[in-house]
C-alpha cells in the first residue's frame, strides 16, 4: 500500500511518498518519512520492506558521500543511479533488497532529472514514474496532465490531483504523504499533506 | 554477516578419479540436496515451525516526564499457558529498557548482547550511548540475521541527553522513531485504548494508570496475553518500576462485582 510518485518539471524535480509505516493491519507510524535526503542535490523516494529500505538507502548515502571524499566533487544523478541499480543488481541473485526507488536530482549541466530503480535492479530514466498501488491511479493522472517544462505550481497541483485520487480511491489509502523538490538550490522538503494528524504533536 | 557457502563447494569429482578417457574433465559442481518431498519450500516450513507468534502484549510511549514502559507476562505455546510470569521489560542497563515480544531466546540473548556494546561504547567514548545509537546497533545486528528465522519485536526505551528516546526495532530489520508503540498480538487492543486516553502532558501517575489500563484491556481480549501487567517509567535518573498487578486483580478492581437484585430466589420446597 505504499505509494511513491515523482515527476519532472521545468527547472526541478519533485517526488511524492506516502508516510505510513504499516505492519499487517496495524499502523505503526503515520509519519514516517520515505525520502531520504542523498546529498545536497538529490533526492531519494523509497518504498519496500521495512529493514531493506532504510538500510539500502543509508548505504547509497554513505557510498555517494564517500565518493565525494575521495574525489573532491559529488556524483552526477545519472552516475548515483546507475551506482544504485548496480548494487540492486549485484544483490539480486544472492541476497536480493526488496526496495523501489524513485531518485530525483539536478545537475548543473543536465538540469532536472528523475530514474526509476525497481527493485529487481531495472534502471529507467522518465519523466514521471510511480511505485505501489498507488500508481494505477497516479500514473493515468500524470499521464494526462503533464507535459514538458511544468512550474513548480502546476506540478504540485497535479500531486495534489494525484494524492487525492489516491486518498479517495485506493481501499487501504494512507492517509498522509510529504512532498520533497530539488531545483538549482538544491534537495528540500517542499510540504506535508496530512489528514490524520498524531495526537502527539511534538516532534517524532 | 558473511554467509557460510562452503556446502555448495565440491570438494573431488563425484565419480572416482579421473581416468585417461576422461582427461582433465572434472564432475559438475554438486552438492548433497536435502531429502524432503518440498526442495524449494522446506526451510521456511522450518522457520515457521520454530518461530512462536508474537503471543504477548508491549507498550512504551513518551510523554511530558519521560517514557512509560508496560508489558504482560504470559508466555503460551499455542493453546498451552506455559507460564504466567515471564520478564517480559529488559533492562539493558540503568537507563534503558527493552521490551520482549516474539521469540523469548533470540529478544533475552540479543538484548543481552546490546547491554554488552552499549557497556563497550560507554568504555571506549567515556560517555554513555544514545537511544537511537542503542537502537541503531540492534537494528544492524537483527538486519544482518534477516530470513534466518529470529523473531524478535522490541522497542528500545530511554532517556539520553536529548531527552527521552523510543524506537520500535523488529526481526524483518524495521526500525521506527515514534512517540508511542505497542507490539504483540495484543498491541491492537492496547492501541485502542492507548491512543484514545494518550495526551503529552500527563504527570507520572496517570501516565502509568493508563498504561496499566491499555495492558489490562489487551489481556482481557487477547487470549495469548495475560498474568501481571508490569509498568515501568524511565526517567532523567533512569528507569524505574513503577507496578505489577495481576490482571484478574486489576479486573475487579476496574468493575467491581456489584450486588445485583435477585429476581427469583430458590426456596425450599415444603415437605409434602
Amino acid at each position: 500500500m505504499e505509494c511513491v510518485f515523482g515527476l519532472v518539471g521545468n527547472d526541478f524535480a519533485v517526488v511524492v511518498a506516502d508516510t505510513s509505516a504499516v505492519h499487517s493491519i496495524l499502523v505503526h507510524k503515520s509519519n514516517e518519512d520515505k525520502i531520504m535526503i542523498l546529498d545536497s542535490h538529490k533526492l531519494i523516494a523509497a518504498s519496500g520492506e521495512p529493514g531493506d529500505r532504510v538500510q539500502f538507502t543509508e548505504y547509497i548515502q554513505k557510498n555517494v558521500a564517500l565518493y565525494q571524499f575521495r574525489n573532491g566533487i559529488p556524483l552526477t544523478t545519472a552516475a548515483a543511479a546507475n551506482f544504485t541499480r548496480g548494487e540492486l543488481a549485484t544483490a539480486l541473485r544472492k541476497n536480493p533488497y526488496s526496495v523501489n526507488i524513485l531518485l530525483a536530482g539536478y545537475d548543473k549541466e543536465t538540469g532536472p532529472s528523475l530514474y526509476y530503480i525497481d527493485y529487481i535492479a531495472t534502471l529507467h530514466k522518465v519523466d514521471k514514474g510511480a511505485f505501489g498501488y498507488g500508481s494505477y491511479f497516479s500514473l493515468s493522472l500524470m499521464d494526462r496532465h503533464y507535459h514538458s517544462g511544468m512550474t513548480v505550481e502546476e506540478a504540485i497541483d497535479l500531486v495534489d490531483k494525484c494524492i487525492m485520487e489516491i486518498r479517495s480511491r485506493l481501499v487501504v489509502a494512507p492517509p498522509n504523504f510529504v512532498i520533497k523538490i530539488v531545483d538549482k538550490d538544491g534537495a528540500k522538503e517542499y510540504a506535508w499533506r496530512e489528514s490524520v494528524k498524531d495526537a502527539a504533536v511534538a516532534s517524532a | 554477516m558473511k554467509l557460510d557457502t562452503s556446502g555448495l563447494e565440491s570438494a573431488a569429482p563425484v565419480w572416482g578419479a579421473p581416468s585417461e578417457l576422461v582427461d582433465g574433465f572434472s564432475a559438475a559442481p554438486s552438492f548433497e540436496v536435502p531429502n524432503t518431498t518440498d526442495f524449494d519450500g522446506f526451510q521456511k516450513e522450518a522457520i515457521q515451525m520454530v518461530k512462536p507468534a508474537k503471543g504477548t502484549t508491549t507498550l512504551a510511549f513518551i510523554f511530558k516526564e519521560g517514557v512509560m514502559v508496560a508489558a504482560d507476562s504470559r508466555a503460551s505455546m499455542g493453546g498451552y499457558i506455559s507460564s504466567q510470569s515471564v520478564k517480559k521489560i529488559i533492562e539493558i542497563n540503568p537507563y534503558m529498557l527493552g521490551t520482549m515480544a516474539g521469540g523469548a531466546a533470540d529478544c533475552q540473548f540479543w538484548h543481552r548482547n546490546l547491554g554488552i556494546k552499549c557497556r563497550l561504547h560507554e568504555l571506549a567514548n567515556k560517555r554513555r550511548i544514545s537511544v537511537t545509537g542503542a537502537s541503531k546497533l540492534l537494528a544492524n545486528i537483527l538486519y544482518s540475521y534477516r530470513g534466518m528465522g529470529l523473531s524478535v519485536g522490541t522497542m528500545i526505551a530511554g532517556w539520553d541527553e536529548t531527552g527521552p528516546g523510543l524506537y520500535y526495532v523488529d526481526s524483518e530489520g524495521g526500525r521506527l522513531k515514534g512517540m508511542r508503540f505497542s507490539v504483540g498480538s495484543g498491541s491492537p487492543y492496547a492501541y485502542g485504548v492507548l491512543d484514545n486516553g494518550y495526551r503529552y502532558d500527563m504527570s507520572v501517575e496517570e501516565a502509568a494508570e493508563l498504561a496499566r489500563r491499555a495492558i489490562y484491556h489487551a489481556t482481557f481480549r487477547d487470549g495469548a496475553s495475560g498474568g501481571v501487567a508490569s509498568v515501568y517509567y524511565v526517567g532523567p535518573n533512569g528507569w524505574k518500576k513503577l507496578s505489577g498487578d495481576d490482571v484478574g486483580e486489576l479486573h475487579y478492581k476496574y468493575y467491581p462485582v456489584m450486588p445485583s437484585t435477585v429476581e427469583q430466589e430458590m426456596v425450599e420446597v415444603a415437605a409434602a
